[in-house]
């Protein structure tokens, strides 16, 4: 009995050190040598634009819906419960202070690790099992800093951005069905909204841990489309685990985030 | 294969309304516009205890935001809180006026209440305010209360 | 050291995952001649490219290209060596989000400062070189198989290297495709006045076309000669190999208990 137990525990830490541990060092490696050949992703701008277009612009549409749709949400299920405490008037602040500060970085970085994030993915695994990477390699061009480091920060710009206007939209959808629909006073709605969202605390912030997000987010799909193994399942495999990863991050980070930012209040 | 001046434009779109996005929230959705730093000026008032008093809490005459709490410090001379508060330049205020730090609410968010006295001269930057009312702590008032009710009761006996 | 060789493998031994894939193999390429390495799959034929060209480095021994021993060159230096080398991939390996034109010019775009007029000519000679002037605006996705291994090729010389290195170049393509690509490593290595080496299984189609030729087997150099003493040789697996012959030191059957024991166990 103790010999099975003993055999699971080794092979519990055999897969720790050996796939996560391993795993986890070749990308904070991985990571030093993207930034370290960021030169040309500056100098040659047009490749980092090339880049923002098919990971931000492309996701444009999935993020202003989404935000849309998330703000008229808050917007509904926010009246339902103020207008319980006779507050309605709040839903301004409420629907602000929930995508400013959460919703707009932590939803916006899902829907792009899943959009933008697998893509890029299986954009470089997919490079990588055809061997073009190998190609460029041997044509003296530097992988690393012609494929890989445009993509980081494409997504690194990309992210912000598009918090920023998940959040706008949100705001809007909250605007439609509060003010709109259901016959919040306009007048309360903006000017609490106003009174409540800091631009320091919960603008600024919001931008951070968009930030980071998009930091974590980029790192671990580039990372995965280049350690993914050449093969068809190897790629498809790496793509999923961008998406779970990435999600996971996103989450995990947010705590700690939100804990540093938002413990005063 | 999108043509580089493509690119160029979809991408030059996303950074505008992106960075219009973040504009939006800032000046509609907070409150960047309302206040500007730049022409304010500064009064110091001490205080006793300031209580739950924060940074870039308002401070408003007449109900009326009028300026923001610039910093807080302890003076270890005479043991008494600092506060610097940054007074819109369109506002003046008599040499003699009082600062209180009310609650907003029963329970919300503290803030400066500075009421006008009655001075022809006016404050300038890097004076300081004389009369100040401290924040009411609630064990204070509570322990107040307490003593009070104490005493009458022995007042009867 | 001058020497007619310009590429020198010298006692390299090449191990991966604890597999060694080299053992001491030893072989030179002499300048301007076009050099078949030919074997089984496994035997380490793309390692050794791969190894010319610095991608891999040995355990131990050496590889001198052009005089330059590879496995201890700078990055930099590398690199410039690099840019007198061209390699043709086995599926080519054409960069998939840029046009056929785009692939050609990419080198001459990345490392030299010539203007857009001029590396459009120059694209456009590489590609009538090989036939697809015509097809310089198609994307990658498409091309034929032997048309996307014949822009690689235009890719691969797009810079006049002195050595061209050919994986598989064979490999997967109908009889008239196998026959351009074959006629176009000998013209264009001939033209360039460059060293090819082809590493191919295509054993008729490779000694049509080359000069020379070294047969690997589990990592070393078996054999090796002019096309003509290949096709005579008495080396009984080089012999299995040429004429394709299904049962000989590579054995038809793989390992496996007693025909009869097997069937008639229950």
């Amino acid at each position: 009995m103790t010999g099975r137990l003993a055999e699971l525990l080794r092979a519990l830490g055999a897969r720790i050190v050996n796939n996560w541990i391993w795993r986890l060092g070749f990308a904070c490696r991985f990571l030093w040598f993207t930034l370290r050949e960021s030169g040309p992703s500056f100098r040659r701008f047009h490749l980092t634009i090339r880049e923002i277009y098919f990971t931000g612009v492309q996701s444009l549409i999935i993020i202003l819906v989404s935000g849309l749709f998330v703000g008229m949400v808050l917007g509904l299920q926010g009246y339902d419960t103020l207008a319980r405490y006779g507050s309605s008037e709040a839903l301004g602040v409420l629907v602000s202070l929930s995508l400013v500060r959460e919703l707009g970085p932590v939803v916006a970085g899902l829907l792009f690790a899943s959009r933008a994030g697998s893509a890029i993915t299986a954009e470089i695994g997919l490079m990588k099992a055809t061997e073009q990477l190998s190609a460029m390699e041997m044509m003296a061009v530097n992988p690393i800093a012609r494929v890989v480091a445009p993509r980081f920060w494409a997504g690194v710009i990309s992210m912000p951005l598009l918090a920023a206007l998940f959040s706008a939209m949100g705001v809007f959808g909250g605007y439609l069905v509060g003010v709109r629909l259901i016959g919040v006073d306009a007048g309360s709605f903006w000017s609490q909204m106003q009174a409540a969202v800091d631009f320091r605390e919960d603008i600024l912030n919001g931008v951070i841990k968009s930030l980071v997000f998009g930091v974590a987010v980029t790192w671990i799909s580039v990372y995965e489309g280049y350690a993914a193994p050449p093969t068809a399942e190897g790629v498809s495999g790496a793509t999923t685990r961008t998406v779970v990863t990435s999600s996971l991050a996103i989450l995990a980070l947010d705590f700690v985030l939100t804990a540093l930012m938002f413990r005063g209040h | 294969m999108m043509t580089r001046k493509e690119l160029d434009l979809w991408v030059g779109i996303f950074a505008v309304i992106g960075i219009g996005a973040i504009l939006f929230l800032s000046l509609k959705v907070a409150n960047l516009a309302s206040f500007s730093a730049a022409d304010s000026y500064r009064i110091d008032a001490k205080f006793d205890n300031i209580g739950s008093l924060k940074v870039r809490a308002p401070v408003k005459s007449a109900g009326v935001v009028v300026g923001r709490v610039g910093e807080i410090r302890f003076d270890n001379e005479s043991f008494e809180a600092v506060v610097t508060l940054n007074i819109d330049g369109r506002y003046q205020f008599p040499r003699d006026s009082s600062a209180k730090i009310l609650t907003s609410g029963l329970l919300g968010e503290q803030f400066i209440g500075l009421s006008a006295g009655g001075d022809s001269v006016n404050l300038k930057g890097g004076d300081t305010l004389k009369l100040t009312q401290s924040a009411v702590v609630l064990e204070n008032l509570i322990g107040q209360f307490l003593y009070n009710k104490a005493a009458e009761g022995d007042g009867k006996k | 050291m001058a020497t007619s060789n310009l590429v020198e493998v010298d006692n390299v031994t090449f191990s991966y995952d604890e597999r060694q894939i080299l053992k001491n193999i030893n072989l030179v390429i002499p300048k301007g001649k076009v050099v078949a390495i030919m074997g089984l799959s496994g035997c380490g034929k793309t390692t050794l490219l791969r190894l010319i060209g610095g991608s891999l480095f040995p355990d131990q021994g050496e590889i001198r290209v052009a005089g330059r021993v590879v496995n201890k060159l700078g990055d930099a230096e590398l690199f410039a060596l690099r840019r007198k080398m061209g390699m043709l991939f086995q599926f080519g390996a054409l960069f998939t989000d840029m046009s056929s034109f785009d692939n050609v010019a990419f080198q001459m775009r990345e490392h030299t400062a010539l203007p857009e007029s001029i590396i459009r000519d120059l694209a456009l000679m590489k590609l009538q070189a090989v036939g697809l002037r015509g097809a310089a605006d198609l994307m990658p996705s498409e091309l034929s198989g032997g048309m996307a291994r014949r822009v690689a090729l235009a890719r691969s010389i797009a810079l006049d290297p002195m050595l061209v290195m050919y994986d598989e170049p064979f490999t997967g393509l109908d009889p008239i495709s196998l026959g351009v690509i074959g006629q176009l490593i000998r013209r264009l290595n001939d033209f360039l006045g460059a060293t090819s080496i082809v590493v191919t299984h295509d054993v008729a189609e490779a000694l049509e076309l080359v000069d020379y030729v070294y047969y690997m087997s589990a990592g070393k150099v078996e054999f090796q000669g002019t096309p003509e003493e290949v096709r005579a040789a008495g080396l009984s697996s080089l012999r299995q190999f040429v004429y394709g012959e299904p049962d000989g030191p590579v054995p038809f059957h793989y390992p496996a208990p007693d025909y009869r024991q097997d069937l008639l166990a229950q």
